[in-house]
């Protein structure tokens, strides 16, 4: 098990009250594997990506659980190890490819400055191996492009220079928040293609976070659906996009647009929106927006069961088996 | 191989007389500027060929700094000459020019005229402050046959005239611009490296540290810088590093203000909170991602605080709480002048003109630094 993360709990501490982003959710990361974490925008996905590498901004805080990457607890370690394991055990990709780069220094310097940092190269080493990352993160000509400055990057290419940053430090998991949402289709395919091909490389382990379901089918070998804070299902890819047991991911399933459906067969999609999360529904968060939720909905939030070995799901209305 | 001698025969050339290498090669802008110099700093070796080599074995520190800066300038004349004209001979011009946003930012300043000259002017007044002991006709404070030589009005020997004392006013002016220059600057590099670290702590980590690092800034803002150097010199002598420090320590705190507002806001951006999912620790992160990309107001504030500076010294100095004479610094030429305005308008009006085209030029440079890094032209490509 290369990351096992137990009841984890990040609270916003705000005027007009406690805003519970992530709400008590446990989940499991293997070497080498790659787990989807999905969801409607605002339901807590990113924050939980913050929280694992302890980085969530103030008023926000991470109030409990446990997070053990490679045997140790991420929230119980001293800050100086923390920073080894940010980009050295876990790296992270950022969904503003532009954003996330300095705008007053080269790729280069960028690239340089982590492999200085974590790798301990002097930094005529550290330039080498900028360019061959660049070069393995699929940029032509990386010995000029590492001269270039983030803004004569395309964005296609400012994302890959960020993912080179990010598998710089060598890392075993990869945090990827919502990598493709800001580039165009055919650099969203490019993308996907080329963390695959990094995943087979170094063997990394990838925590995709997304909303798109495309990618999600793609990419990952198990999926966890996200809502308000909580996960109501998980799933392997495979058994989730045949048979989705939660109404909530039948909802996100059906709401993808398909090539070859029926002319007049409408988009249907969730209704309503994800709830203001200081005032949430009793009960199953979801029963508002649900098709076939009742009265027994409305009490307590149902836990999240096994349904089968390898399933579970957060719903009254799911049998086990 | 014919090329090749004619190549060696352009850095011997160049080597010779700095300048004349570019010139040949097309770069007459470059070419003209370093023969300008080159010939300047042999001009005035030769003509105060006495005082250079005596400036060495001088017991003033000012004299020999003075001589080793006209050798050092020659000698890097003539380096960058050589490198340079051997650079544009093997290497083919660069077709990509760089494309950082300072070196955009540099293009568009030099395309500001008023703010090149002032640059200039500005260069030119420190380096004629540093040759000062050199330069300077005259000894800037000895008093000969004081009847005969007092108010003499600007001519051929004393292009600035002379004072109530007969003392030469260019040499007085040389000396004194020492001073005024380097309070400006001194001062101003305290206040902004104070004033930026200390911001930039303070926005950074925020909540409390950044409350208690801030209410410190009210309280030393409340100090009235004015009334604390009347104090301050009823009890010590007024002398140059005091001044400097007076008045480094009591202006920080506005460059602390607005770069912590600025810090605020940077560190909202990802880039920030990139290089800390990066394992960047803070010292790094604040050091090498925030204060640079905060740079570009601090530069502006720099140029418009020295000038600043330079008349505030100058103030000081006129109201006889500076710079005391007989040391001159244009304040108190000032200051000594005003007596004799009606009989000798030159005593006040040459140190007074100096102060003032001085502080036009940074505030011009300032205007130019602006315009230049104007974070909306900032990303605009120059291809």
């Amino acid at each position: 098990m290369l990351l096992e993360v137990e009841n984890l709990t990040s609270h916003f501490f705000l005027d007009e009250g406690v805003l519970r982003a992530v709400d008590g959710i446990s989940f499991d990361v293997n070497e080498g594997e790659t787990v989807a974490l999905v969801g409607e925008s605002g339901c807590g996905k990113t924050i939980v990506a913050l929280s694992l590498l302890n980085l969530i901004p103030s008023p926000g805080r991470v109030v409990g659980g446990r997070i053990v990457f490679n045997g140790e607890d991420l929230l119980q370690m001293e800050a100086e190890r923390l920073r080894e394991i940010r980009g050295g055990g876990i790296g992270m990709i950022f969904q503003e490819p532009g954003a996330a780069l300095n705008p007053v220094f080269t790729i280069g310097s960028q690239i340089s400055e982590v492999l200085r940092l974590h790798r301990g190269l002097n930094r005529r080493e550290a330039e080498a191996e900028a360019i061959r990352l660049l070069g393995e993160t699929g940029i032509p000509e990386p010995e000029k492009r590492i001269k270039a400055y983030p803004f004569e990057f395309s964005g296609g290419m400012r994302q890959r220079a960020v993912i080179a940053i990010a598998i710089s430090g060598r890392p075993r998991l990869l945090i990827a928040d919502e990598p493709t949402t800001a580039l165009d289709t055919t650099v969203q395919a490019e993308i996907v293609d080329l963390l695959r091909y990094l995943q087979a490389q170094h063997k990394m382990a990838i925590l995709l976070i997304t909303h798109d379901m495309g990618v999600v089918a793609e990419m990952a070998e198990r999926v966890m659906v996200m809502y308000t804070g909580k996960i109501v299902e998980v799933a392997g890819v495979c058994e989730l996009f045949r048979e989705p047991k939660h109404p909530y991911t039948s909802g996100l399933l059906n709401s993808i647009p398909r090539l070859g459906a029926g002319r007049k067969e409408p988009l249907r999609g969730i209704p309503g929106a994800v709830p203001d999360f200081l005032d949430l529904p009793s009960g199953c968060t979801f029963h508002p927006r649900c098709p076939i939720g009742d009265e027994s909905c409305i009490s307590e939030f149902p836990s999240l069961r096994s349904i089968s070995p390898e399933r579970k799901c957060a719903c009254y209305k799911v049998e086990a088996g | 191989m014919k090329r090749r001698s004619q190549s060696n025969h352009l850095i011997l050339l160049a080597a010779l007389l700095p300048g004349v290498g570019h010139i040949v090669l097309g770069k007459r802008g470059r070419g003209i500027r370093l023969l300008v110099v080159t010939i300047a700093v042999i001009l005035v070796m030769y003509w105060r060929w006495e005082v250079f080599v005596s400036a060495f074995h001088s017991t003033r520190i000012d004299h020999w700094l003075a001589a080793v800066f006209l050798i050092v300038s020659l000698a890097a004349s003539v380096t960058y000459s050589v490198w340079d004209v051997r650079r544009l001979l093997t290497e083919i011009p660069m077709a990509t020019r760089g494309k950082s946003p300072y070196q955009l930012a540099r293009r568009r300043f030099r395309a500001n005229r008023l703010a090149v000259t002032a640059v200039y002017v500005i260069t030119a007044f420190y380096i004629l402050a540093v040759l000062a002991p050199l330069l300077a006709p005259y000894d800037p404070s000895a008093i000969t046959d004081v009847l005969k030589t007092r108010f003499l009005p600007p001519s051929m020997d004393h292009p600035f005239g002379t004072d109530a004392f007969g003392r030469d006013l260019l040499s007085r002016a040389l000396y004194g611009a020492r001073v005024s220059l380097s309070v400006g600057l001194l001062a101003v590099m305290i206040a902004i490296s104070m004033g930026t670290v200390y911001g930039a702590v303070a926005g950074y980590f925020g909540g409390f540290i950044d409350n208690v690092l801030m209410r410190i800034v009210d309280v030393v803002i409340a100090i009235p810088t004015f009334f604390l150097m009347l104090m301050l010199v009823g009890i010590f002598e007024a002398n140059l590093v005091f001044l400097v420090l007076i008045l480094g320590l009591t202006s920080w705190p506005g460059t602390a203000r607005f770069i912590r507002g600025e810090i605020l806001s940077l560190k909202q951006r990802e880039f920030t909170e990139a290089a800390r999912a990066i394992g960047l620790p803070n010292r790094l992160i604040i050091f090498r991602h925030l204060i640079p990309n905060a740079l570009s107001p601090v530069l502006v504030s720099t140029a418009l605080m020295i000038g600043g500076m330079i008349g505030a010294e100058a103030g000081l100095s006129f109201l006889g709480i500076g710079i005391r004479p007989p040391t001159p610094s244009w304040g108190n030429m000032i200051s000594q002048g005003k007596d004799a305005l009606l009989v000798a308008w030159w005593v006040a009006f040459f140190p007074g003109a100096l102060l003032a085209l001085t502080v036009v030029c940074f505030n011009l440079l300032a205007d130019g630094i602006r315009d230049a890094l104007d974070p909306k032209a900032l990303m605009q490509r120059f291809v």
